[in-house]
């Protein structure tokens, strides 16, 4: 499908947003929380912030939540009754203000919840998600998609991606899907026809610092380098910079049980952690936190991109920004990228 | 700053120590840790006020410590856990060196940590003016607001423990939260997995915090995890004549007497 350009007002965002509370949305936007941007369900338009070079966490949450109850059980005289996810339960969500490179991060996450196995649970919340990007006019000193294949206009993943054309001025509306013509035809009168307009214009520059071509060749050879040690004598060993980012799908499952019933969960997990490679025997694989750090690289620079034909890292800067230690990613696989060995 | 980075090059000249754990500058006029092991690499040692990380969760960490001798820029806070991680047989003279900075940002070199702990017992552990008021305000609370308070505050957390990383004393191998077979705690991060996590932290660092705020500093969400370490401090001055890490101390949680308080339990 041809992307359909419209102008939408500054001001006709707010009546979008009313209609499709109307249609029955669940509406996720970025939202103010202890200082920090985060996704949260919006029941009125001015819990949405605009003011936001990107939310602390990405919106992975919509497809791969944190904590998922994949099935719950009960025992009785009859015998057992089993209850997986209903697809019913699951609501139809509109995601607003996502940056470009959150919005192609769905796409990489896809690739891993499909890569053989077809993760039911995950399909079928992404079916219901409809993704309003927003381009950036504003970066900062983490972000860098344009190294990564993306950039701040980039339509991919969006729906709808809304680009706006100078400060306080009205917006580009760039209708990508199907899903996203289902949102137009919602309040059709506020898509006007657009002009000629230089979208490129409007979007911040974010200068390319390495080839992620080369990084990905690098690494073919790159294992037992020393730089891994060098770079992450300072990794404290969290799950921050995983949780944080719009790529990473390693989950652990849990069973809660209490007596006769119980419950299956899905939950976040990291290769950062000490525990996530520890055998039932006492050995570890990954003993050491460099070990750790370059499976991390190595899975979204040379793993992924061999196995998936997607790199996983979007560029979106989050885990630095996240990462109480200050390990810029940014800078190490620059680092990387120069490194002799 | 010089003077730091003098010592920290005569050190490494003179293979007193092998690494100089300090500051350098970071991303977007943030500090962070470097390990310096190179005399020709101690310009890069910073100190200013930005400086507020504590270094003394690396002397733990494997990787920095199987290096061999270590000397460690050390604030005030950083000196405090110093000494309880030297009383719970973490570090001890052989394996460190303290180089330390006075509240006044001046070099204080040490010759063992005894002199250290001596520097440490100068001060008194005193908590700030505006988690004092916060956390009166939450004692005033009934105890439903303050238990929504709380279950409202935790919600976000999502158990990335970066804030269990970033503290000097979470240095076990295997956090009780980690176990699975059986369960101590419930794992996911939900209402009940997060209170729970979050009791249990705190309880463990009760007579061992040492009120430096790494893991509210640390927390990518910001949750103010700190007010109960706080608050731990304050029952631990109030009922049990206060805490001051000590290289041989009597551990408040592992030490019982027949006349300690118990009208603190609910
Ligand atoms: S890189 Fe940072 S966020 Fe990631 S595990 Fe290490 S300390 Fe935690
Ligand atoms: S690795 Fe870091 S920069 Fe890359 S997508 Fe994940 S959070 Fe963003
Ligand atoms: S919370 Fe307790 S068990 Fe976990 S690392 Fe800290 S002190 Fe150890
Ligand atoms: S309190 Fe913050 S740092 Fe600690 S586990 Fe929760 S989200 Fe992570």
């Amino acid at each position: 499908m041809n992307s359909d350009r419209r102008l939408i007002r500054k001001d006709s965002l707010e009546k979008l947003f009313k209609a499709l509370k109307q249609n029955n949305k669940t509406i996720i936007g970025p939202a103010l929380q202890n200082g920090k941007i985060s996704y949260k369900i919006s029941n009125n338009y001015s819990e949405i912030t605009s003011d936001y070079i990107q939310t602390t966490q990405s919106s992975k949450e919509i497809a791969f939540p944190r904590t998922e109850k994949i099935l719950a059980y009960s025992k009785n005289a009859e015998g057992m009754s089993v209850k997986g996810i209903d697809i019913k339960d699951i609501p139809e969500i509109v995601l607003w203000g996502v940056r470009p490179c959150d919005a192609i991060g769905i796409g990489e996450l896809s690739a891993i919840f499909n890569w053989d196995y077809k993760d039911e649970i995950f399909n079928n919340r992404l079916s219901k998600v409809t993704v309003l990007g927003f381009s950036c006019s504003k970066a900062d000193e983490y972000c860098f998609c344009t190294s990564v294949g993306g950039n701040p206009g980039n339509t991919e993943g969006s729906d709808i991606l809304f680009t706006q054309l100078g400060e306080n001025g009205d917006y580009l509306a760039e209708i990508l899907t199907e899903k996203g013509s289902l949102i137009v035809s919602m309040a059709e009168a506020l898509f006007e026809r657009a002009g000629k307009v230089e979208k490129e214009k409007f979007l911040v520059d974010v200068p390319v610092r390495f080839n992620h071509e080369d990084v990905r060749n690098k690494l073919t050879t790159f294992f037992e380098s020393g730089e891994w040690v060098q770079q992450s004598l300072k990794c404290l060993g969290c799950g921050a910079c995983a949780y944080v980012c719009p790529t990473c799908a390693c989950f652990d499952i849990q069973d809660e049980a209490h007596g006769k019933s119980g419950s299956r969960v899905r939950c976040w997990d990291s290769c950062g952690f000490s525990l996530f490679t520890l055998h039932t025997s006492g050995h570890n694989p990954r003993e050491v936190q460099s070990q750790r750090w370059r499976q991390r690289i190595m899975h979204k620079f040379s793993y992924m991109p061999d196995r998936l034909s997607v790199f996983g890292c979007t560029g979106c800067g989050r885990c630095s920004r996240a990462c109480p230690a200050d390990m810029n990613i940014l800078e190490h696989l620059i680092s990387i990228q120069e490194a002799t060995v | 700053m010089d003077d730091l980075r003098k010592r920290a090059k005569e050190l490494l000249e003179a293979s007193a120590v092998k690494v100089v754990i300090g500051y350098e500058n970071g991303t977007e006029n943030k500090t962070r840790a470097i390990f310096v092991e190179k005399p020709e690499d101690t310009g890069k040692l910073i100190f200013d006020s930005r400086c507020i990380m504590n270094l003394a969760s690396y002397l733990t960490k494997h990787e920095v410590k199987n290096k061999g001798k270590m000397a460690v820029t050390a604030t005030l806070p950083v000196m405090r856990a110093i000494i309880q991680l030297a009383s719970e047989f973490q570090v001890n003279d052989s394996n460190l060196l303290v180089l330390g900075i006075t509240p006044e940002s001046k070099l204080i070199e040490f010759k063992d940590l005894a002199e250290v702990e001596s520097f440490v017992h100068k001060y008194q552990i005193e908590i700030d003016v505006r988690n004092k008021e916060m956390l009166d305000k939450i004692d005033k609370m009934p105890a439903s607001e303050r238990w929504n308070f709380w279950i409202k505050e935790l919600a976000p957390c999502f158990k990335c423990y970066a804030c269990r990383a970033a503290c000097p004393m979470c240095y076990c191998h295997r956090c009780t939260v980690d176990f699975n077979q059986p369960q101590w705690i419930p794992v996911p991060s939900h209402e009940l997995g997060n209170l729970e996590w979050h009791i249990m932290r705190a309880v463990h660092l009760a007579g061992r915090c040492v009120d430096c705020d790494a893991c509210y500093n640390a927390c990518p969400l910001a949750i103010p995890l700190n007010l109960l370490t706080k608050r731990m401090l304050i029952d631990a001055k109030e009922h049990f004549g206060g805490y001051q890490p000590a290289i041989k101390a009597e551990h408040l949680m592992s030490t019982y007497k027949p006349d300690d308080k118990e009208n603190f339990i609910l």
